[in-house]
C-alpha cells in the first residue's frame, strides 16, 4: 500500500518539482537543463502514473486515501492535502501524465526557433500538468477547487505566452474571466455541498448522499430539490472548463498559445476537467435526474454548434478547436445520460486523438513558418509524410471510422443516448448529425491541407518535415489513435467495466443504461457509422472532386455561412449583452462616481482648505491697529454671543 | 479660612522669589564679562527646589481667602516648572551663540514662574490679576531681550501693547464682576451666583471681558494675532518658553474659574468657550498650511492645540477638565522639544528658522530629523505618541457629553493639521540635503532627546500622568 501511495503521489508531484526547478532556478541552470529536468520529471511521472495504475488494478482494492499533510482545520470544516487512488483517478493521472510527457517532447523542437528562453515555458506545461494532477487526484471538493483554479491560472500564463502579442494577451484575459464566471458558480455549488453534509471530502459526501435525498430549498417561493440545485452549479462550473456552450467562448481564442499548449489544454488538462467533475460527482447527479437532463441537452446542443461552427473555419487550429468543443459536448451527453464511463472512454481516446491533430497541426504550422490558414496551404504530403500520416490516423479516429479509436467511443455514447429514451433522443439525433459533420470536416482539413495543388507555392516550396522530437510523439499518438478503443473497450465500457471501475464511478439503481447498450437493433447502432462514411463521402466529393462546390453552396446560402463563420455570432451577442454595459456602468463609475464624486469631494475639500487658508493669512498684516480692532471686534461678537443667546 | 494666615501654603512661591532675588544681587557682583552658566545652574536648582516644596505643600486656603493651594495648582505649578526649567537649560546655549547671555534672563523667567504658580493658585480675582500681570511683565521684557535686534524689540513692543489692550479689558471685567456681585473671591461669588436670581447683563459682560482677557493669554481665535509675530520675532529661547509654561498657567486661570466661581453658568458660557475652541481650531489648521517659517509654523501649530486643550473646558466636566490637563502636560513636553531642535538649526554661526531649512535632514542629521519627526507626528495626534492620548482624551470627553460638533470639527482641523506637519517630515526626509548644521550643544541635544522620548513612549506614563491630572480635575468639582 505504501508502494502504491508512494507512486501515485511521485506520478502528481513530480511534474510540480520540475515546474519549480525550471520556473524559479531556469535562468541558472539554462534552458537545456530545464528542458531535460522537467522532461525527465514528466517520464517519472509518466512510470509512476502507469505502475500505480496496474498495481491498483492487481489489488483490486476500492479507493485508497494517501494523506499528504493537513490543510485546514477550523470549527466543522476539514480540508487535508489528501490524494485519492481510485480507477477513475488513476486512469486520468496516467493518461494526463502521458500526453504531458509526450507534449513535453514535441515543445522542444517546436520551441526551438524562439528567440527567449524556453524554461518559462516548460516550468508552465509542468505546473499545468501538475494542477491538473492536482484536480484528479483530490480527495476533497477544495482541494479540486485548488487544482481547478491552478489549471486556470497554468491555462492564462500559457495562451498569454508570447506576452508581446496584444491578441494573445486579450485571449488570456479571455479565458481567464469566462472561467471566472464559472467559477463563481462552481465555488456556490462547493458551499452548498458544504451546507448540505457538512463536510467536503468525497467519501463522507457520498455516504450521506442517499440519506438527504429529499432535502429542498425555498427560493423565490417555489421549492427546488438542493441536489438539482448543486448539480446545475457544479455543472456550470464544469460547463466553464469544459466549454460548453454558452461558456465557450474562449476555447478557440485559447489559440493564441503556442500549439503544444493547445493540444495540452484540448487533451489532457483544463479543458477534461469538466468532464472529470461529472463522473467524480455521479454518485450524486445520480440523484439530480433534472440536473442530469440540464448536462445532457447543452452537452447535445454544443455538440452540434461546435461542429457546425468548425465546418467553416479557415484556420487549422480554430478547426481543431470546435471539433473539440464538439467531441466534449458528447462526453457531457454521455453523462447527462448516466453512462459516466463512456464519457470517461471519449475522454481518453479523444486525448490521444485530439493531441495528435493538434500536434500534426503544429507541425504543419512549423513547416510553413506560422502559416494557418488552410486556404493557403494544399498539396503538403509529399513534403510531410510523416504529419501526413498522423493526420490519417487522426481524422480517421476523430471521424468515427471502425475500428479506430473514436468510433468505439463515440458509438458508445450515441447508442447510450438512444438506450436513455426520453431527451436522450435528441441527444441521439443530434449525435448522429454531428457524425456526418465530424466525419466532414475531419477530411475537409486533411483534403485542404494536404491534398490538391498548393495554393501559395512559396510557402509549398520551403515546407520541410518536423524534426525527430516532434515526429517520435505524432507517431506514438498515431498508434494509439489507432489502437486504444479496441484496447480500452473492454474496461471502460465492455464486459470487464465494473471490474475496472470498481465503485469510482456509480451509477444509480434505476439506470441501466450501461447493461443495455448490447441490446440495441444492429441498425441503430450502425447509423452513427453509416453517417460518417457519408461524412467522408461529402468531404472527398466536396474537397477533391469537386472543390467549385463549397464555395458555390457558401454563396448560395450566405447567411447560414456567414452565421457560421460567425460562431453563431456568440461573441458579439456577449459583447453586446455583457461587455458594453459593463463598460458603460464602469464609465460612469470611472467619470461620474470615482472622477467626479470621490475624487472631486476631495480636491473640491482641498481647494476650500487651501482658499482658506489664503484668506485667513492675509488678514495677518503684521499691524497693531488691525490686531487690536480684530481683537475688540471678537469681544463685541462673544459678548452678544453671551448676552442674546446665552 | 481657618487659619487666617497660613505662611506655609505659599512656602514654594515665597522660596522661588527669594531665590529670584538672590540670583539677581549674584548677578550684579558677578564679572561683568562673566558667562551665564552660574544663573542659569542657580535657577535651574531653584526651580527643582521649588518643585520638591510644591510637592510636598499642604493643601488650604490662605492669606484671608486669597491663595489656595490644592491639587489642581499642585499639577499646573508642577507643569510650569518643568517647562521653565527646561527652557532655562535651553536658553544657556542659544543665548550665548546669541551673545544676549546676560544674567537677568533666568531671573526673568524665575519671576514670570512665580506669576504663573500665583495664577495657578489664585483664589481671588485680584490675586489672578497680580500674577497675570506678574508673569506677563516678565515676558514682555523677555520678547524684547535681544534688544539690539529689530524684530525682538518689536515682538516685545507688540506684545506689550496689545498685552495692555487685554490686562485693560481683564481689569475691566473684574470691576464688572466686583461692581455686581460685589466680592472677589471665588467661595463669595460661586455663593452669589448659585440663588437662582437672574444673573445682571452687567455681570455677565464682566465674564466675557474675563474671559477675553484669558484668550488673549492662550492666544486663541479671534485674539491670537500676536502669536505667530511675536513668536517669530521673540529670540527662540524666549519662544520656548512662552508657548510652554504661560499657555498651561493660563488654563489653570480659565479652568479655575470657569469650573469654580463662575461653575453655575456653565449652561451660558459653554457656548462662549465652544465658539472660541471651533475659531480657534480651524485658525490653527489653516494659517499654518502656507508657513515658510517654522518658528511660524509652530505659532499656529500652538494656537491649534490651544482649541483642542479647550475643548476640555468646553465639555465642563471632570474627564473634560482631565483632558485638558493631560493634553496641556504632552502639549508642555512636544512644545519643549520642537523649540529645542529648532535651537539646533544654525549654520555658520547663524540660527535658521525656514522649513527649508531642514531639507534632508534625515542624512545629516539622522537622530535629529528622527526627534523632529516624533514631534510632528505627536502634534499631528499619530498614535502611539503623546499628542494621540491628549486628542483622544479631549474628544472622549466632547462625545461623552454630546457635543459631537466639538469633536468632529477636532477630528476635520486634525486631519488638515497633518498635512503641515508631515510636510516637515517630508522636507527632513524626502527633499535633497542642504549642507550639515553646525555642531550643537549637549544640553540642546539631550533636552530635545528626552522630550522625543517622553513623547515617543508617553504610553508607559500614561497612568500615572492621568490619575494626577484625574486627581486635580476632582478638586474644581469637589
Amino acid at each position: 500500500m505504501l508502494s502504491l501511495g508512494l507512486l501515485f503521489g511521485t506520478a502528481v508531484f513530480a511534474p510540480l518539482l520540475g515546474a519549480i526547478i525550471a520556473g524559479l532556478f531556469g535562468r541558472v541552470i539554462g534552458d537545456a537543463a530545464s528542458r531535460i529536468v522537467t522532461i525527465a520529471l514528466m517520464v517519472l511521472a509518466s512510470v509512476c502514473a502507469v505502475a500505480a495504475l496496474a498495481t491498483g488494478l492487481d489489488s483490486g482494492s476500492q479507493a485508497i486515501a494517501v494523506p499528504v499533510s493537513t490543510w485546514v482545520q477550523a470549527g466543522g470544516f476539514h480540508a487535508s492535502w489528501q490524494l485519492r487512488f481510485d480507477t477513475l483517478s488513476a486512469s486520468m493521472v496516467t493518461m494526463v501524465t502521458v500526453i504531458s510527457t509526450l507534449i513535453h517532447l514535441y515543445s522542444v523542437g517546436y520551441m526551438a526557433h524562439e528567440k527567449t528562453p524556453v524554461s518559462r515555458f516548460f516550468a508552465y506545461l509542468s505546473l499545468f500538468s501538475f494542477a491538473m494532477l492536482m484536480l484528479v487526484s483530490s480527495d476533497n471538493l477544495i482541494q479540486l477547487f485548488f487544482g481547478w483554479e491552478g489549471v486556470g491560472l497554468a491555462s492564462y500564463l500559457l495562451i498569454g505566452y508570447w506576452f508581446d502579442r496584444p491578441s494573445a494577451n486579450a485571449a488570456a484575459v479571455k479565458a481567464f474571466v469566462v472561467n471566472r464566471v464559472a467559477d463563481l458558480f462552481f465555488m456556490v455549488g462547493i458551499a452548498l455541498v458544504f451546507l448540505q453534509f457538512g463536510t467536503v471530502a468525497y467519501d463522507n459526501i457520498f455516504a450521506l448522499v442517499p440519506a438527504h435525498a429529499s432535502s429542498v430549498y425555498h427560493l423565490f417561493g417555489s421549492d427546488l430539490r438542493a441536489y438539482e440545485v448543486i448539480g446545475v452549479l457544479l455543472f456550470i462550473g464544469a460547463a466553464g472548463k469544459s466549454a460548453q456552450l454558452f461558456l465557450h467562448t474562449w476555447l478557440p481564442d485559447a489559440m493564441e498559445g503556442p500549439t503544444p499548449v493547445s493540444a495540452l489544454i484540448h487533451a489532457a488538462t483544463m479543458v477534461t476537467a469538466g468532464v472529470f467533475l461529472m463522473a467524480r460527482m455521479s454518485p450524486l447527479l445520480e440523484y439530480a435526474p433534472v440536473a442530469k437532463d440540464v448536462v445532457l441537452f447543452i452537452g447535445a446542443t454544443t455538440c452540434f454548434f461546435a461542429a457546425t461552427v468548425g465546418l467553416v473555419q479557415p484556420d487549422i487550429k480554430r478547426t481543431i478547436a470546435y471539433s473539440t468543443c464538439s467531441q466534449l459536448g458528447y462526453m457531457f451527453m454521455a453523462a447527462g445520460c448516466g453512462v459516466y464511463q463512456a464519457a470517461m472512454f471519449h475522454l481518453t481516446t479523444h486525448a490521444c486523438f485530439k493531441a495528435l491533430l493538434f500536434l500534426s497541426a503544429g507541425s504543419v504550422i512549423h513547416a510553413l513558418h506560422g502559416e494557418q490558414d488552410m486556404f493557403r496551404m494544399g498539396g503538403l504530403w509529399r513534403k510531410l509524410p510523416v504529419t501526413y500520416a498522423a493526420v490519417w490516423a487522426g481524422a480517421l479516429a476523430l471521424g468515427g471510422i471502425p475500428p479506430f479509436a473514436g468510433w468505439w467511443s463515440k458509438d458508445a455514447i450515441i447508442d447510450g443516448a438512444f438506450v436513455a429514451g426520453g431527451l436522450g433522443l435528441y441527444g441521439w439525433v443530434l449525435g448522429v448529425a454531428v457524425a456526418f459533420l465530424t466525419a466532414l470536416y475531419s477530411w475537409r482539413m486533411l483534403f485542404l491541407v494536404f491534398h490538391g495543388r498548393p495554393r501559395v507555392p512559396e510557402l509549398a516550396d520551403h515546407a520541410h518535415e518536423s524534426p525527430f522530437v516532434m515526429t517520435l510523439p505524432l507517431v506514438i499518438l498515431g498508434i494509439a489513435a489507432v489502437v486504444a478503443g479496441w484496447l480500452l473497450y473492454p474496461y471502460y465500457v465492455g464486459e470487464r467495466q465494473a471490474a475496472y471501475w470498481n465503485g469510482a464511478i456509480f451509477n444509480g439503481a434505476e439506470n441501466h443504461v450501461l447493461a443495455n447498450l448490447d441490446q440495441l437493433p444492429a441498425l441503430i447502432t450502425l447509423v452513427p457509422t453509416i453517417a460518417a462514411f457519408l461524412g467522408l463521402g461529402a468531404a472527398v466529393v466536396f474537397y477533391v472532386l469537386k472543390p467549385e462546390l463549397p464555395g458555390r453552396l457558401a454563396a448560395s446560402m450566405r447567411p447560414l455561412y456567414l452565421f457560421l463563420l460567425n460562431k453563431w455570432y456568440f461573441d458579439e451577442l456577449y459583447d453586446l449583452i455583457f461587455v458594453r454595459p459593463y463598460r458603460a456602468l464602469a464609465r460612469v463609475l470611472w467619470h461620474g462616481a470615482d472622477e467626479g464624486i470621490v475624487d472631486g469631494s476631495a480636491t473640491g475639500l482641498a481647494r476650500l482648505t487651501a482658499g482658506g487658508s489664503a484668506q485667513i493669512v492675509r488678514i495677518q498684516t503684521g499691524s497693531i491697529a488691525v490686531y487690536a480692532f480684530t481683537m475688540l471686534i471678537g469681544l463685541l461678537a462673544l459678548c452678544s454671543v453671551f448676552l442674546f443667546f446665552g | 479660612m481657618t487659619v487666617p494666615f497660613n505662611w506655609s501654603l505659599a512656602l514654594p512661591e515665597i522660596v522661588l522669589s527669594v531665590c529670584g532675588l538672590l540670583i539677581l544681587v549674584i548677578g550684579v557682583f558677578q564679572r561683568k564679562n562673566a558667562s551665564g552658566l552660574l544663573c542659569t545652574g542657580l535657577a535651574v536648582a531653584a526651580f527643582v527646589a521649588t518643585a520638591v516644596l510644591v510637592l510636598g505643600a499642604p493643601s488650604g486656603v490662605g492669606y484671608r481667602g486669597t491663595f489656595v493651594s490644592d491639587d489642581f495648582a499642585r499639577f499646573a505649578k508642577l507643569l510650569a516648572l518643568t517647562g521653565a526649567a527646561l527652557s532655562v537649560i535651553l536658553s544657556l546655549d542659544y543665548n550665548g551663540r546669541q551673545k544676549v547671555d546676560r544674567f537677568e534672563f533666568p531671573v526673568l523667567i524665575l519671576f514670570s514662574t512665580v506669576g504663573t504658580m500665583l495664577m495657578a493658585s489664585s483664589e481671588n480675582l485680584m490675586t489672578l490679576y497680580v500674577g497675570l500681570e506678574l508673569q506677563s511683565l516678565a515676558i514682555y521684557i523677555l520678547c524684547a531681550f535681544a534688544r539690539d535686534e529689530v524684530t525682538s524689540s518689536e515682538a516685545g513692543l507688540k506684545y506689550f501693547v496689545l498685552g495692555s489692550l487685554a490686562s485693560g479689558l481683564l481689569l475691566y471685567g473684574i470691576s464688572l464682576v466686583y461692581g455686581f456681585a460685589g466680592t472677589m473671591e471665588y467661595g463669595g461669588l460661586r455663593a452669589a451666583l448659585s440663588d437662582n436670581a437672574p444673573v445682571p447683563a452687567g455681570l455677565v459682560i464682566g465674564i466675557v471681558f474675563v474671559f477675553v482677557g484669558l484668550a488673549f493669554k492662550l492666544s486663541a481665535a479671534p485674539f491670537h494675532m500676536w502669536t505667530p509675530d511675536v513668536y517669530q520675532g521673540a529670540p527662540t529661547s524666549v519662544t520656548a518658553f512662552m508657548a510652554g509654561a504661560p499657555k498651561v498657567a493660563a488654563f489653570a486661570l480659565l479652568l479655575r474659574i470657569m469650573a469654580g466661581p463662575f461653575g453655575h453658568l456653565a449652561p451660558q458660557w459653554q457656548m462662549l468657550v465652544e465658539l472660541v475652541a471651533i475659531c480657534t481650531m480651524i485658525l490653527g489648521a489653516l494659517a499654518a498650511i502656507p508657513q515658510t517659517n517654522i518658528k511660524r509654523l509652530m505659532a499656529y501649530s500652538s494656537i491649534g492645540h490651544m482649541g483642542y486643550a479647550m475643548i476640555g473646558v468646553a465639555v465642563g466636566t471632570e474627564a473634560g477638565v482631565r483632558g485638558t490637563l493631560v493634553y496641556l502636560a504632552t502639549y508642555l513636553f512636544m512644545t519643549v522639544g520642537v523649540f529645542a531642535c529648532i535651537m539646533a538649526m544654525r549654520r555658520n554661526g547663524r540660527p535658521l528658522d525656514r522649513i527649508s531649512d531642514l531639507s534632508g535632514l534625515s542624512r545629516t542629521h539622522p537622530l535629529l530629523a528622527l526627534t523632529m519627526g516624533i514631534f510632528m507626528f505627536s502634534m499631528a495626534g499619530v498614535p502611539p505618541f503623546s499628542g494621540f492620548f491628549g486628542k483622544l482624551m479631549v474628544f472622549a470627553a466632547a462625545v461623552q457629553s454630546g457635543l459631537w460638533t466639538l469633536a468632529v470639527i477636532g477630528v476635520v482641523t486634525s486631519m488638515i493639521g497633518l498635512y503641515y506637519y508631515w510636510r516637515v517630515v517630508k522636507v527632513m526626509y524626502f527633499d535633497a540635503p542642504e549642507p550639515a548644521f553646525d555642531r550643537g550643544a549637549r544640553p540642546v541635544g539631550a533636552v530635545a532627546g528626552a522630550m522625543g522620548l517622553v513623547t515617543a513612549l508617553f504610553l508607559l506614563v500614561l497612568g500615572p500622568v492621568t490619575g494626577a491630572a484625574q486627581a486635580a480635575a476632582a478638586v474644581l468639582f469637589r
